[in-house]
This record gives structure tokens, sequence and C-alpha cells, in this order.
């Protein structure tokens, strides 16, 4: 039997040697996406979150680093591998939630619902200037009587001579009130479909909902149609029925797998940090057990939720994905990060509840990330389907 | 235009140095990248492609195989071609055998400007911009904080203690910039993932004909005798802030005779 143990010291930030299931590249890729938020997001974003805003510079910055739609092909896109993307979503989340929200809406909801659902002239319209990030998206489903259910939506488009006339509600749209144009999914004779409704058509407003306690370096709006007349291009013609939102959901919900690991990382991080140095009774707060505890149980979660997303992301670059894949890394990742974020608020006590900190900044965000992008209940519903073969919810 | 960066392989710089103790020579087996200066030097080569001059930017590196990494960092960076030099028989060069290495390199291609970051993180050596140039008879100028080109002349802002010299000279050169000179970019992600593409040229000694004798440990005219940790600075006070802090230091820069 060959040698089983290493002289190498263990390295706590990164325990299991995850580096080492990564090429080259795409270490590349991370260790840039982490330097930028090291040196953009992570100073400001404190204050950002206090005054509850998110400024739009960042736009141009995160599309000249090319990481809008950067796992989409051509249109001006980078065309990486999904575990490329999942990386910089995973940095970008150990920035702010928001953030990656941010990166997430524009590229895997806005800009890929355009790619795989567009016509060629919607696609050669929206996407390169998406891609730069000189054009902001935002996409339309949940209403504000049907999250988990869209079929229940009540948004609709009636045909009149050859266009369409738009009435509903949208809620939680993240990048609402500052996208150039919403995809919205809408009830039609012919089933669920989706159209695009530029900033700026009669009919359309989107006023931002205010008094969040949780994503606050982050815009969320309403969208409201009131007779919004759109011409008939305005429709995405490649797909009928909520297939199409969906698929546009799951590309999302895996870039969740990842972010929810980077914020994960960044609260245990901050409280590793801070039982070494914090003393009390003569010694450091990490020399005892209880917060020893405490930090194996962080150290433990950050370093499983990464090898669940990188799985999930081999898979999916192999063209080997299911929703349900995804569905468990969601549903585990974000409950695992939240369980990080509240312990690491424990470690650092008082401390851990001001934004000096970023410990409960991540944690009140993992709140909406626990329960967006699918609730953590509907995930379970998915896991549970999949394993037993009856699907709970319908 | 044609520019070479001249960049070097280092350790990770946020890593703890480690010296080993049986050979005196630095710990390189763990993680190794680009030495964070040369990012300055190959941006400062991007600025001037793009204010429209016409500029091929090549990256050239003395280093092992396993370097490759790092070149394909600096050609994300902004570099269009590299000339890698990978040859077992370089091991052990010093500043001396080093800098023949690198001026074979560039006297293959007439480059009309070769820049340097300013030291390399993991000696914290200065002078290989200098040794390179006096093999190559050409110019030299460090602690670049400016370079402005006027045709076929080259305009260098240098810092020194007083102040700024500056320096005009003809092309080609050699220049060292200062990390004070810019603010490097961060890489796009289609630049990262395009670096792989770039032309790579990997070279042996015998492919860039250079005679193994004069590089490696047998080109090498240094030898390290012994290590020893900087002497102490000496007795020193310290003094808590019990609300009469700036009395006492007033008082110890008298007694010194700091302040009168």
């Amino acid at each position: 039997m060959s040698a089983t143990t290493s002289t190498k010291p263990i390295d706590p930030l990164d325990y299991l040697e995850i580096d080492t299931l990564l090429s080259d590249e795409e270490r590349l890729i991370r260790d840039t996406v982490r330097a930028w938020v090291q040196d953009t997001i992570v100073p400001n974003v404190g204050d950002w979150f206090e005054e509850g805003t998110l400024p739009m510079s960042l736009a141009a910055e995160l599309g000249r680093l090319g990481l809008f739609g950067m796992h989409l092909d051509g249109y001006g896109c980078a065309g990486a591998s999904s575990v490329a993307y999942g990386l910089a979503c995973l940095e970008l989340e150990a920035g702010d939630s928001g953030i990656r929200s941010f990166v997430s809406v524009q590229g895997s909801l806005a800009m890929f619902a355009i790619w795989k659902w567009g016509s060629e002239e919607q696609k050669q319209q929206w996407l390169p200037a998406m891609a730069t990030g000189e054009r902001l998206g935002c996409f339309g489903l949940t209403e504000p009587d049907a999250g988990s259910d869209p079929g229940a939506m009540r948004t609709h488009a009636r045909r009149d001579g050859s266009d369409w006339v738009l009435n509903g509600a949208k809620m939680w749209i993240t990048n609402g009130s500052v996208a150039d144009v919403a995809v919205v999914w809408a009830q039609t004779d012919d089933g669920v479909r989706g159209f695009l409704v530029e900033r700026g058509t009669k009919g359309f407003t989107t006023p931002d909902i205010k008094k969040k306690l949780s994503l606050r370096a982050s815009i969320t709006s309403e969208l409201v149609l009131a007779d919004v007349r759109l011409p008939a291009d305005a429709l995405l013609p490649e797909v009928k029925g909520l297939r199409g939102p969906l698929s546009c959901l799951n590309e999302a919900r895996y870039g969740i797998v990842w972010g929810a690991v980077g914020a994960g990382r960044a609260c245990y991080e901050a409280a590793l940090d801070y039982a070494k140095t914090r003393i009390a009774f003569g010694k450091p707060i990490a020399a005892t057990q209880l917060q020893q505890q405490k930090l194996a149980e962080m150290a433990t979660e950050v370093n499983r939720g990464l090898l669940v997303a990188l799985q999930i992301g081999r898979l999916k670059d192999a063209g080997l994905v299911r929703p349900e894949h995804v569905s468990m890394g969601k549903f585990g990742n974000a409950r695992g990060a939240l369980e990080v974020a509240r312990m690491a608020r424990t470690v650092l006590g008082a401390n851990g509840i001001t934004l000096e900190y970023p410990v409960i900044r991540h944690m009140n965000n993992l709140e909406s990330v626990y329960t967006y992008e699918g609730t953590h209940d509907v995930h379970a519903l998915v896991i549970g389907g999949a394993v037993t073969g009856h699907q709970a919810f319908r | 235009m044609k520019i070479a960066i001249c960049v070097k392989e280092v350790p990770d710089p946020t890593a703890e140095k480690r010296i080993d103790p049986g050979t005196n020579r630095l710990v390189r087996t763990g993680e190794n990248t680009l030495n964070p200066y040369d990012r300055h030097a190959i941006e400062e080569a991007v600025r001037i492609k793009e204010s429209g001059v016409e500029t091929e930017i090549s990256i050239v590196l003395v280093g092992p195989a396993s370097a490759a990494r790092t070149v394909d960092k600096a050609l994300a960076q902004g570099g269009d071609r590299s000339v890698h030099l990978a040859d077992d028989g370089l091991a052990d060069s010093d500043i001396l055998a080093t800098s023949r290495a690198l001026a074979a390199l560039l006297e293959r291609d007439a480059y009309d400007l070769v820049l340097f970051g300013q030291q390399a993180s993991d000696a914290e050596c200065y002078v290989m911009a200098a040794a390179v140039a006096e093999r190559l008879d050409r110019p030299c100028v460090s602690q670049a904080a400016s370079l402005t080109l006027d045709g076929s002349t080259l305009r260098v802002k240098r810092q020194v203690e007083t102040g700024y010299d500056t320096v005009e000279m003809p092309l080609p050169a050699v220049v060292s910039v200062s990390d004070a000179i810019n603010e490097p970019r961060y890489p796009s992600l289609p630049a990262i993932m395009g670096a792989k593409r770039k032309p790579h040229e990997v070279l042996s000694l015998a492919d860039a004909g250079i005679d193994p004798d004069t590089v490696g440990g047998a080109g090498s005219r240094t030898t390290v005798r012994g290590l020893s940790k900087p002497a102490g600075r000496g007795a020193s006070v310290r003094i808590e802030d019990d609300g009469t802090a700036a009395e006492k230091i007033l008082a110890f820069l008298v007694e010194n005779k700091v302040v009168v």
C-alpha cells in the first residue's frame, strides 16, 4: 500500500486542497475576480448596504472584465465554462450577494433568455451591448401572488392586430428600475410567452421596493404593465410555456449554488481571523473549545459546499446536468451558507452585528438567497420527487 | 514598434519566504506566480499600444517549463506573443548568467524597447535591467515614473530622492518602470481565455544558440556563502498612552536633540 499521509500542512483557507481540482485557467479567472472584488467591492459594500444603493458605474467595470453573460457563446460573450462561471459567482458573492445577483440577473436571466429563446435580430440588438454593461436587463416572472407557482401568473398579453397588449405586475425584480430591457413572461391564449419590454414604453413603470433588510446593495423593483403595447417582434419567438422562464431560472440557480459558498466562505474567514486575534481570559478565543467547534463546522460546510458546486459544474460542462442536480446544490449550499453566517455571527460577538465586518450583511442577504430562485421548500420537493418518484407539489 | 517585457516567475509574494538551509536558496516549491512588479511594465506597454502606436508586445521569460502558467498570466495581462527559454541547464543561474540568457533572447528579435518591472519580489533584485542593457549595449533608465514616445526618442521621467529627472534617449533602449507608473488593470475573461491561443515560442538553450557553459551554475560567478539575520534595531522604548504619551515623546525627542 502506498503512503497515505502528506507532510504538507493544512491550509485553513483551502482545507481539502480543492484548488488542485481546478485548471490553471479556472484558477486565474477565480484569482482575477477575487482580486477585483477585494479592491472594488469589499471596501465599499458596507456603505452601499447601509445606504441601500448599488453604484451603476460597476456595470461598465463588470462588462470590461467580461463577466456579463460570460458562459454564453458569441455576441460579445466570453464563452467560458460553467465551472469558470461558477467560480466567478462564488467570488462575486464573497463580496456581496447583491453583486452576484446583479451579474446573475443580467447574464443568466436576461441575456440567457434572449440568447436561448430570442430571434437573431433580438440577439444582435441586445446581447453585445449587455455583455459590455452598456445596456442592462431584468427578468420578470414572479408576481405579487405567484412565486413558487409561476403557472398561476396573472400578467397576460393579448393580440391586437399584429401588436401585443400586456397588463399585469411583476414583483421582486432585481435591476428592474435600472434595466434598459425587461424580459417579461405573460399568459397568452397560446400559453406562457416571453416579451422584451424596453424602458420608456408607454404604460410600463418600475417603482423600487424599499424598506428591505436584506440585499440592500441591490436594486429591487416592481414592474407595472398597464396596457403596454408592444410590436410583434417584441415576442421571444423560440419558446412557449413555462419551460422558457424555468430554463433561465435553472441557469441563475446554478450560479447561486456557487455564490452561496462564497458568502459562507467570507463569513468563515472573518470568524477565523477574528477568533485568532480576539483575546478573552488571556488567550485568543480561537484556542477555546466552543469557538473551535464552530470554526470546524464552518470550515467543513464551506469545503463540502464547494465540492458539491464543483461536481454540478463538471456535470454541466459535460452536458449531463439535470435541474434536480441544481436543486440539490441550491438547497444544500444556501442552507449551509446561512448556517455558517449565523455561526460566524456568534463568534464575532457584538462586532458581528456591525457593517464594519461582513458577517451580518451576508447573513441578512442569505435570508433572501434561501428563498429566492426557488424557495428552500420547493427545492426540497424537487429532490424529494426525484428520489421517490412522487411529485408532492403537483 | 516591438516591445519586449522581461518577466519573472516568483514564489507567491503573499506567502512567507523560506530559505533551504542546505542550499542557502529560496524555496520555490510552493505556489509560483508572475512577479507583481512586472504587471506595471506590461500595463505600460499596453497603454503605448492603446495610444495608437502600432505595437507588438512580447513576453520574454527565462524559467522552468512549469512557468508556462506564468507566461499565460502575463499574456492575459496584455502580451501578444511569448518567448520562453526553458532548459534544465538554466538551473542555479545568478544575475550574471540570467542576464546573458535574456540578452541572447532579446538579440534574436530586434526590439525597439525592452521593459522590466522595477524589481523581482523574490530576491528583491533591482539590477537585471541594467545588466541586460549592458550586454545589449543599449541606454538604460531605472525607476521610470512615466514614458513618452516621440518618434524614435523616448522621454522618461525618473523618480529620484529630490524629485524627478527627465531623461531622453534614442531607441532601442531598456527601461525598468517603477510601481507608481500606473495601476495595472485586471485582465478580462476573454484575455485570460485567449492567452493560450496566442503564439508561444518555447526554446531550449540549443534553440536559442546559448552555450550551456555560460549559463546555469557553470555560468554563474556568485555563491551564497552564508546567511544571517539583519542586526536588531537596538534598545527601543515602548510608550503606552496613559494620557501623557505626547509629553513623553517630546521629552525623548528633546533629550536626543531631534527637536530643540
